[in-house]
């Protein structure tokens, strides 16, 4: 056993359900049943409403605790989680680990180790590293879930889930639907969990519209068309979804400059029109005005990137309490 | 003291010899090879009725890890591992932390070596001054020490330039030099093959072109400068092409690959295994496939092991923060002959790419059964089952991601210069 955990482990996909089909971690949509992905949109219905109702608890996780490890910087995650927890009825600590025990040298398993031992019940891990999450729910202790809040350019499920969470409000189902997902896919986890969660959920057309220079090669092979040209990519889609383009990706020669990348993708109130008339434009957020999209489309009608950011409390409630509320996957 | 080995199944690549014969050993080397009816006296005499006889493996490629790092692992216990896994002959290649500018440095080697003496330990000696790719290394003076050829490691040249002038050198002084085909702008910030696993996991990745263009690069130095060359660890598609290519205009060229590049892809890193982070990365089923391909035709001449032994910690952290590198001794004969059980190679043309074609490429009389070779040889049990048991590895590192895989045949014994370093 001295070097048991050496064989290789399971797929992160594999990893998430317990032997009966339950939620036991959330690390990635790649793999998860579409029945999983509905019930967690289902479940969250119910949470959404509850905000308006003067903030009524539903204390479905009193007594559990969960601790927020991020190892790297978010505010809006760290907070909607934070938010979540306390609506489920959880205690919170958040531990901003940049500042902490990592920048000291300690390694990311010691830190795992120290934390369990202060009898914590879920840790919401953001990492920068692909594959963080999982490698904490390989290692840590067996009463732990991990639910992952953003590891490297891997994965970022519960942002994916509150996206479709959104379109589902929006739009109803899935199967008649063509989603263009614009801009950085190459650094974007958000690009590839929703991927991920469109094809589980038998979307009708994914599409994925960058040039070259920002598509990871062999992405097709997710299920994606890819296009080169705006024009093309968002003619008739139903739903656009923009990516966040981030300033150093001039320096390491991907884009010529931040004013050609918006002559080129930045969805503007004229390309919009080449969309379907009633399209919704989603934006996982922080938004660049003037980058990849005009203020004019942000702040529009048919833009409901605000309200991703209140179904993101519903969505995250809902993956808490399949996990660790009653009945859930680590009960 | 003599031995006499009756009745073993005698295969060795480099004479075409298969068959049965009693082999007589004295002073080290062998001294008959003859019918198994020849009558001989001898110290010992060992009968190896069922057991196959061949020569000791020669591995190209093995961090040793002494003096430096020896928290990872010792030549001893690097030298019975490889004893234990009928590998007689190791080249250590130099690496950042330890590497071979002078004389002094090669002679620590062979001085450690000597004591435990498991294998023979031969040294690639720094191609550049602290492999920092600026000023030409005192070639000279390291081949008198006993360098078998020169090589930068994994470390990048300043310029084209220098490569060049290091080639021209080495070939004044009629030595190999190993390049390790690497661009290291195009790999900078990689940890994985670039191809659909890589999109999935959105881990940082490396593209086949980082190897093919520094291959392309250096086929163009050595047929300007007739420097002897020897590719190290290819591992995409276009490598092949490109190195058989360059064979047929009849440059001076030999080529190797790394046991696991012909038995696992990208696909093995789908679960972010660290066992699986190696470099060159592992490819795609496409990338095998030519290298198998390439094996057989003769393209790539042998197989070694590429062996890096790893402390637990170092492959205990989210992928990109583990340190790449297989603890690979202990598979390079089991891989190699299962490729013979696939079909890819002939039983005598597998045990050739380990054992006298390597041998060749160092300038080694090793790898061979002939009288007057020395005697490193392994006995063989073909009809032993195992089962890789990460836990009873003999190497200090237990880094495989070969753990739990079954293999057919097993060492029994393994002689060093007619000296038993190891018996099961």
């Amino acid at each position: 056993m001295l070097h048991a955990h050496l064989s290789p482990g399971p797929l992160p996909s594999r990893m998430q359900l317990t032997k009966d089909g339950k939620l036991k971690h959330f690390l990635t949509i790649e793999g998860l049943p579409p029945l999983l992905l509905e019930e967690i949109l289902d479940r969250a219905e119910q949470f959404v409403t509850l905000p308006n109702k003067q903030q009524k608890k539903a204390p479905l996780l009193r007594g559990k605790t969960v601790m927020n490890l991020f190892f790297e910087n978010s505010t809006r995650t760290r907070v909607t989680f934070e938010i979540a927890a306390q609506r489920l009825g959880a205690d919170v600590t958040n531990l901003d680990i940049r500042t902490s025990s990592a920048s000291k040298g300690e390694t990311l398993l010691d830190t795992v180790r120290n934390l369990e031992a202060m009898n914590a019940d879920m840790f919401v891990v953001r990492h920068e590293h692909a594959g963080a999450a999982h490698f904490i729910a390989r290692y840590c202790a067996p009463h732990i879930s991990v639910l992952n809040a953003g590891d490297g350019r891997h994965s970022h499920p519960t942002q994916a889930m509150l996206d479709m969470f959104t379109i589902r409000q929006k739009k109803g189902s899935f199967q008649p639907l063509k989603v263009a997902i614009v801009g950085d896919v190459l650094h974007s986890r958000v690009a590839r969990s929703q991927i991920h969660a469109l094809t589980t959920l038998a979307t009708g057309e994914v599409r994925v519209v960058a040039p070259k220079t920002l598509v990871p090669a062999g992405i097709e092979k997710m299920g994606v068309n890819v296009f080169h040209h705006m024009e093309q990519g968002i003619e008739d889609v139903d739903v656009v979804i923009m990516l966040r383009l981030q300033r150093e990706r001039m320096q390491t020669a991907l884009l010529p400059s931040e004013r050609e990348f918006f002559k080129l993708y930045g969805l503007t109130e004229e390309r919009l029109q080449l969309a379907k008339p009633d399209a919704i434009v989603m934006h996982p957020g922080p938004i660049n005005r003037g980058v990849e999209i005009d203020s004019r489309v942000a702040d529009g009608l048919q833009s409901v990137i605000l309200e991703q950011v209140t179904n993101g409390i519903a969505v995250r409630m809902a993956v808490m309490s399949m996990i660790m509320g009653p009945q859930g996957g680590a009960a | 003291m003599s031995l006499l080995i009756r009745n073993a199944r005698v295969i060795d690549p480099a004479s075409g010899l298969d068959g049965q014969r009693t082999l007589l050993i004295d002073g080290g080397r062998i001294t008959a090879l003859a019918e198994t009816s020849a009558a001989f006296a001898a110290d010992e005499t060992i009968d190896a009725k069922g057991l196959w006889v061949f020569p000791g493996a020669v591995d190209l490629a093995a961090c040793l890890r002494e003096p430096g790092l020896d928290h990872k692992a010792t030549l001893a216990s690097e030298t019975f591992a490889a004893a234990a896994s009928g590998i007689t002959t190791l080249c250590y290649q130099p690496e950042p932390n330890a590497n071979f500018d002078n004389a002094a440095q090669v002679k620590l080697i062979h001085d450690l070596n000597r004591r435990a003496h498991y294998a023979h330990v031969e040294v690639l000696g720094n191609l550049t001054q602290g492999l920092k790719g600026e000023q030409l290394s005192n070639m000279a003076s390291l081949k008198r020490a006993g360098c078998v050829g020169m090589s930068n490691g994994r470390q990048p040249f300043h310029s084209l330039q220098t490569l060049r002038r290091a080639m021209e050198y080495a070939a004044t002084h009629d030595l190999t030099v190993f390049i390790y085909p690497l661009e290291h702008a195009l790999a900078a910030g990689g940890f994985m093959h670039e191809g659909e696993v890589s999109a999935r996991l959105g881990l940082p990745s490396m593209p086949s072109a980082a190897e093919t263009v520094a291959v392309a690069q250096t086929l163009a130095l050595a047929s300007h400068t007739g420097a002897k060359v020897h590719f190290c660890r290819l591992s995409a598609r276009l490598s092949v092409r490109l190195i058989r290519q360059a064979k047929e205009s009849d440059l001076d060229i030999t080529a190797d690959v790394a046991a696991h590049q012909l038995f696992l892809t990208d696909m093995d890193v789908s679960d972010f295994n660290p066992l699986c982070h190696v470099m060159p990365p592992l490819r795609s089923a496409r990338d095998l496939d030519a290298l198998r391909e390439g094996l057989a035709d003769g393209t790539i001449d042998a197989i070694c092991s590429d062996h890096q032994p790893h402390e637990v910690d170092a492959k205990l952290a989210p992928f990109q923060q583990t340190e790449p590198g297989i603890s690979a001794l202990e598979t390079l004969l089991p891989l190699t002959l299962r490729l013979v059980e696939e079909g890819v190679l002939s039983l005598p043309e597998a045990l050739r790419k380990i054992t006298a074609s390597p041998a060749n490429i160092i300038g080694s009389e090793a790898g061979q059964i002939s009288v007057g070779a020395p005697a490193d040889l392994v006995l063989f049990d073909p009809a032993a089952l195992w089962e890789l048991d990460l836990n009873t590895m003999h190497s200090d590192g237990r880094n495989s991601p070969f753990g739990g895989w079954n293999f057919n045949g097993a060492v029994k014994r393994t002689l060093l210069a007619g000296k038993t370093v190891f018996s099961a």
